[in-house]
């Protein structure tokens, strides 16, 4: 039988997730569109509903020195952001990778100042997308929940100690009411052991943390650390597995619909999949034989899942949600350009970047896409990309 | 799929009931989503809520255009607001008025039924206030099965407590029982 869905804003169901997983620190700053995911955990804490410290800080900034400190001493850490705070955050989001320091970050994106834009893109995540962690994208409220406590489970593996951040659209998805099946307590407890830190710091077993690094190592330290996320592939894998027996509900890196005869396909990241989907099946109807890959998993990029998802198509119509400027276009069809160079039989790949500060791209949006892409990508005109929907 | 918009001024409540609606509707095993127009809060400006029902899973993440039902708020928004943009042929608009349906013949296009509801005089006598927004949920109800009044029920008690709620309830069943739903 099918278990009850509650009908929750995801931002609650979310902060209900992170209160499951038993959470020891909380400490984050208010920002739209994130502020409900921590409101709702200073309100449990508050309530005695919830066994942690929640640390109200004065900034962002403060926020993630505090999670790196209580990472640090081996409490299971959470906090949550967006747009500006993560860029005042930035500063010690390096170092909390670097440092495998674990830790679960609710990511509500949302586009950067200037123009001032509390709405949702994804220019936020991509500032930081180089900085080590393990990013994840969500499509619904679902995701989102299952996603913060695969997080914590990621993040704490031995084989991983690396923070994971749970991108989810902000607003879109943060303030959306929708039905969410939530998992019991038990279930939680079997699928998350406790946490155990090796080397935390302990007054009776000294260690050093965040060392200066002389040129004579720096370098390997770097290659360190993308051993380690490399390395994360295999237990992300397994947590998805062990998430899918317990609950029914399986995640993949690179998830497809609809791929398998198609000639060509629209790429998502994001709350950008479900709409696709539901127009990918009008398009079929009418004769398009069109699917979508949806990529899941950002960071570690996994090369492979995506090349062998694309195998045989014609085209990828790469829908992005923000530009890097006087750059190839969209990060994600950037990095996808170059996940294909040189592969034999390699599709084409036309850019749209769309959606930016909360700009709606609703089904005829997607049909217009998807059908002037295939066009373009027919003609050869692949170059750079096409900013959708722009005005004068 | 069932589409709702609501039009309301910032603090009259539309969001809340949407979610109220699509709660009731999740609570009885369909699918609802219920979501503001996104952005910074206003009182007193003009305001959309969005709801969507459906007996599967709902894959749309974008406004409503097309909504089947437009319900409002505050009848000054009719000008303001460009409620009926988009309703369906043969949709239903509900608006809080003390007029009759027939009253709006030549403000609404032909295409579109109209409802009304004193909701402002209900809410006055059951609340003491003229919060609208709970009671227009009864008019929606008369107008659209997909939820019933037994449906709303536990989600508005939750909401509001035993004793508003009920009050609100109240003034719920009387728009259920008072709206005049044009032929």
């Amino acid at each position: 039988m099918e278990k009850a869905r509650k009908g929750i804003e995801v931002s609650i169901a979310l902060a209900e997730a992170a209160a499951q997983a038993d959470v020891d620190v909380v400490a984050a700053y208010p920002i739209t569109p994130q502020t409900h995911i921590v409101e709702h955990l200073a309100e449990l804490v508050a309530e005695g509903e919830l066994d942690a410290e929640f640390v109200p800080v004065d900034s962002e900034h403060s926020a993630m020195s505090v999670c790196c400190g209580s990472a640090a001493v081996g409490a299971r850490t959470f906090t949550s952001t967006s747009s500006q705070g993560l860029a005042l955050m930035s500063e010690i989001f390096f170092i909390a990778a670097a440092m495998r320091l674990p830790m679960v970050m609710a990511l509500a994106n949302r586009s950067l100042s200037s123009p001032l834009s509390i709405w949702n893109d994804h220019t936020d995540t991509m500032m930081v997308r180089d900085a080590g962690w393990i990013h994840v994208f969500v499509e619904n409220g679902q995701e989102s929940y299952d996603h913060t406590l695969w997080a914590f489970r990621v993040a704490e593996d031995p084989q991983v100690m690396l923070p994971v951040a749970v991108n989810l659209d902000g607003f879109i998805l943060t303030h959306m009411i929708e039905p969410i099946e939530y998992v019991d307590n038990q279930t939680v407890k079997n699928f998350l052991p406790e946490f155990k830190m090796k080397n935390a710091l302990h007054p009776d077993n000294p260690v050093s943390m965040g060392c200066f690094g002389m040129p004579e190592i720096y370098t390997e330290t770097q290659m360190a650390r993308e051993e380690g996320i490399k390395n994360a592939y295999p237990t992300i894998l397994k947590a998805w597995e062990e998430w899918g027996s317990l609950t029914g509900r399986y995640y993949h890196p690179i998830e497809t619909y609809k791929t398998e005869d198609a000639d060509y396909c629209i790429v998502t990241m994001g709350s950008y999949g479900e709409t696709a989907m539901e127009v990918v099946d009008a398009l079929r109807d009418e004769g398009e034989k069109v699917g979508v890959v949806r990529i899941r998993l950002w960071r570690p990029f996994p090369f492979d899942d995506f090349r062998k998802a694309v195998l045989g198509k014609q085209a990828l119509i790469v829908l992005d949600r923000a530009i890097s400027f006087g750059g190839p276009g969209g990060p994600v069809a950037s990095e996808l350009r170059s996940a294909l160079y040189g592969m034999e039989g390699a599709p084409s790949i036309v850019n749209y970047v769309a959606g930016l500060a909360g700009r709606d791209v609703a089904r005829d949006d997607f049909r217009k896409i998807i059908l002037e892409g295939k066009n373009k990508a027919y003609a050869h005109d692949t170059d750079g990309f096409t900013l959708y929907g722009l005005r004068g | 799929m069932l589409e709702i918009r609501l039009h309301g001024r910032g603090g009259q409540g539309a969001v809340t009931s949407a979610e109220l609606i699509a709660i009731s509707a999740i609570n009885k095993g369909k699918f609802a989503q219920a979501f503001p127009s996104f952005g910074p809060e206003r009182r007193g400006a003009p305001v959309v809520a969005f709801c969507r029902v459906d007996e599967k899973k709902i894959n749309i993440r974008a406004k409503v255009y097309s909504p089947d039902i437009v319900i409002v708020l505050d009848p000054g928004l009719l000008e303001l607001a460009n409620p009926t943009e988009g309703i369906r042929d043969g949709g239903l608009l509900v608006i809080n008025s003390n007029k009759a349906p027939e009253e709006f013949g030549d403000e609404i296009p032909s295409s579109i039924k109209i409802a009304t509801v004193d909701a402002n005089r209900i809410a006055l006598e059951e609340l003491g206030r003229p919060i609208v927004n709970t009671t227009l949920i009864g008019a929606f109800i008369k107008a659209n099965q997909v939820i019933t009044i037994d449906d709303i029920r536990a989600p508005m008690l939750e909401r509001f407590g035993p004793k508003l709620g009920g009050r609100n309830m109240k003034a719920l069943e009387r728009a259920y029982r008072e709206v005049i739903i044009q032929e």
